[in-house]
């Protein structure tokens, strides 16, 4: 077995990003939607930061998106969640399959 | 040697962490297993010589967005319908397995150029340097802390009873 390299990390990302999609597109209920959307997100930074550690190593670019991606994951997940509480107020559901107002 | 057992172990209880929470039926458990991946994400990161990164994964997913969500799931009460598929459950996973398929095949066929530089250890300053000095990302910085405040801003609005 050939030691842990840039490879390995780009492919754990991507096996992570796969569930996560599979479960946006596959799940019913909306915060189920938005805990894949995080696997997902955790998925894009550990590529980022295995780019920035096996070929930038001395330059730290793939740790500085890292953080911003970070930071704008959590704004999605206030406002996501926020959504979801306004609409299970008004809707009594959080079934994505059942929010249709706007579907044509 | 010893990075090689260290990535193995996160690796796969990151996966089967993220599958539990893919394939649960209970929404609860599968927001506990979220927490997991996140945990070994942030193990993953120490890997990579990241340290600040693992810091700031544990601070704000582990503590600050697992809470959100399961907050969330509690607000909603939709614990007892659990979590189940629509009716483009197998078109979903051929779809992911296509993409899965495709991104391991460019991965593995791409000559990376890697380096054999040591990384910066410990990363802390180093990144306030590229974060807040010259030449750096400041500008960006700022963008985020007024994206940070509108998005705090909007939540409030949105979730406030009229």
């Amino acid at each position: 077995m050939p030691s842990v390299g840039l490879t390995h990390f780009l492919i754990l990302s991507a096996v992570l990003f796969s569930i996560g999609l599979y479960g946006v597109l596959s799940k019913r209920n909306a915060v189920v939607i938005m805990m894949c959307l995080e696997i997902m997100l955790n998925a894009v930074n550990i590529a980022m930061v295995g780019f920035s550690r096996y070929i930038t190593p001395t330059m730290l670019t793939g740790q500085v998106f890292a953080i911003f991606i970070i930071v704008v994951a959590a704004a999605e997940t206030a406002v996501g969640l926020a959504i979801i509480i306004a609409i299970y107020r008004r809707h009594d559901t959080i079934e994505s399959t059942r929010i249709d107002l706007m579907k044509w | 040697m010893g990075l090689d057992i260290a990535f193995w172990a996160l690796a796969i209880i990151g996966v089967a962490a993220a599958l539990t929470v893919v394939l649960q039926g209970n929404v609860f458990r599968a927001a506990l297993a979220l927490v997991l991946c996140f945990v070994a994400v942030a193990g993953i990161y120490i890997t990579l010589s990241a340290d600040f990164l693992a810091a700031a994964q544990i601070l704000i997913y582990v503590g600050g967005i697992s809470i959100l969500i399961i907050l969330g799931i509690m607000l909603t009460r939709d614990v007892q319908h659990g979590s189940p598929s629509n009716r483009l459950r197998i078109p979903a996973f051929l779809m992911a397995a296509v993409f899965l398929g495709v991104l391991v095949f460019t991965m593995t066929n791409t000559p990376w150029p890697v380096s054999s530089a040591p990384p910066v250890e410990p990363t802390t300053s180093a990144l306030a340097d590229k974060l807040l000095g010259a030449g750096g990302f400041i500008l960006a910085v700022e963008i985020a802390a007024t994206l940070l405040l509108a998005a705090i801003l909007g939540a409030i609005v949105l979730v406030r009873e009229k």
